[in-house]
């Protein structure tokens, strides 16, 4: 599940029972020391091929190569946009999963769950096909809207387990001390959360990177689509998404990296100042 | 001396449990009351209304005439000068000593960046942690972050100081090095309502000692009275438990 590191903290205590699973990406261990990491052999190789096969064999690859460049301007584009909102939503949503206002919960709660349960895919649809005369929205903006709604309640998971894992002392100092629930939530609450959840939020972002290829039917011209238009004009298939397939592995590693040294950082933040 | 603090009928029941059932004290300007009694007694409960952590069912709270428990009140403003030490200290993790002095001094009450570290830095010679204004939360032992929380809540420049057990984590080693902040802080005459088994602050610091069993105060006294002659069977039980 999204996000359940977070949310199987209460096994924390017995830690021979906790399993650590996401659906971002592998994260690579600290304690793998060798060259040979299942990190380094995957990231490295990929790498290798991406730069070997266009050398090797120019045509199709080198030709694959130069043309799905716009492809993975479009897929970042869409995936940034898309996590600046999800983060958005997902603030306001976690902060109404914890609210005590019953209405405001009950919103949030039914936003998460209802989102939670239909495939992304299917969301994409909706919004595009389905709402499609309503909205009017071209491909991309298709695109945005749906997975920042869909992530966003992925998000909004994320941001109630962080700030439900401070301890409500925090919360009861900081009123004792005159400040309001607002100044508490920001000065004191969130900033916390931010370092629990900085981790989970990478993972999402990676999984968000990778979802982003399901745009590819909205008539956005992602990587994806940019390797398929390829593909059907050459009927170059296998070397099409072959090179689909290592460029989405590169960038996925590439950012699950940055998530472990990032995590790896904020352990031991605290003790290096 | 006037009345500081004044508790009225105070009832408060956390679902089927009662909690308080009527607690009525009164704490004059410059007293220090000690608060003891069996785990659920309803003694954290009471000090914990007094600046409206936890809400009353029914009763009344003032401080210095101001009503705590009217939901009309300004509690926010009441809050500031009621400071509060916790058992668990509650430090900020994510900012340094200093800057945990100061967070409230300057958001809340809107005092001047340099006035707020100047302040903080005089509480924290007064509770012998000077050289720690730079230092995180997680880097001094528990007796450190509990005078830290000391000086926190002091920063405030409160009218009475609030403290839940303010030992109860520490290991006995550290204990001292909190009560003698206390008991400094008596000294100079700071309203003080302490849960605490501490006898050793009880004798040195208290000017009362309130017994409390089931939601409700049984005896009071003055140290000297209420250690060697308890009027009350209940009260006998309990000293003999933990003295």
């Amino acid at each position: 599940m999204k996000g359940s590191p977070l949310t199987d903290r209460n096994s924390k205590s017995s830690d021979k029972t906790t399993i650590n699973v996401t659906d971002g990406t592998l994260i690579p261990l600290k304690d793998e020391g060798s060259l040979l990491t299942s990190w380094n052999i995957a990231f490295f190789g990929a790498v290798l091929l991406l730069i070997l096969l266009p050398i090797l064999s120019p045509d199709p690859y080198l030709r694959i190569l130069s043309f799905v460049p716009d492809g993975l301007i479009a897929t970042f584009s869409v995936t940034l946009v898309s996590i600046f909102f999800a983060l958005l939503i997902g603030l306001f949503a976690g902060l109404g999963r914890i609210s005590q206002k019953l209405f405001v919960n009950r919103i949030a709660t039914v936003y998460v769950e209802v989102i939670r349960g239909i495939p992304l895919l299917v969301q994409l649809f909706y919004i595009y096909y389905a709402l499609g005369p309503l909205l009017k929205l071209k491909g991309p903006a298709a695109a945005i809207l749906a997975m920042s709604i869909c992530y966003g309640a992925y998000m909004a998971e994320i941001f109630r387990a962080g700030m439900q894992a401070i301890p409500r002392g925090q919360m009861e100092a900081a009123l004792a001390l005159g400040m309001s629930r607002s100044m508490a939530m920001r000065r004191i609450i969130i900033p916390q959360t931010i370092r629990i959840i900085l981790p989970p939020i990478g993972n999402e972002f990676i999984a968000l990177l990778k979802d982003s290829s399901l745009v590819s039917i909205l008539a956005v011209s992602d990587l994806l689509r940019r390797g398929r238009e390829y593909a059907s004009t050459s009927f170059r298939y296998f070397e099409s998404y072959t090179v689909i397939a290592l460029i989405y592995l590169v960038m996925t590693l590439f950012f699950s990296r940055l998530v472990a040294m990032m995590e790896e950082r904020l352990r031991h933040r605290g003790k290096v100042h | 001396m006037e009345k500081y603090i004044e508790i009225v009928d105070a009832i408060k029941t956390f679902g089927s449990v009662q909690a308080l059932r009527g607690v009525n004290l009164t704490v004059k300007k410059g007293e220090v009351v000690l608060i003891i009694g069996p785990s659920g007694s309803g003694k954290s409960t009471l000090l914990r209304s007094v600046n409206r952590l936890e809400r009353l069912n029914s009763g009344r709270i003032l401080i210095d005439g101001e009503s705590v428990t009217d939901p009309n009140s300004d509690i926010r403003h009441i809050r500031e000068e009621v400071g509060m030490v916790f058992q668990s200290f509650n430090l900020f993790p994510h900012l340094s000593v200093l800057d945990n002095i100061t967070l409230a001094p300057i958001s809340v009450l809107k005092k001047h960046k340099d006035d707020a570290i100047e302040i903080a830095k005089t509480l924290l010679t007064k509770v012998g942690l000077s050289d720690k204004e730079k230092a995180w939360p997680e880097q001094l032992s528990g007796g450190q972050q509990q005078r830290v929380a000391i000086a926190r809540a002091l920063a405030m420049n409160p009218k009475v100081m609030l403290f839940d057990e303010p030992t109860s984590a520490l290991d006995p080693e550290m204990i001292k090095e909190v009560l003698d902040v206390m008991t400094e802080l008596a000294r100079e005459g700071m309203t003080m309502l302490v849960v605490s088994h501490e006898m050793g602050f009880a004798r040195a610091a208290a000017h009362r000692i309130i017994f409390m069993d089931a939601g409700q105060i049984i005896e009071e006294a003055p140290p000297e009275t209420f250690f060697t002659s308890p009027r009350e069977e209940r009260t006998r039980t309990f000293l003999q438990h933990i003295l």
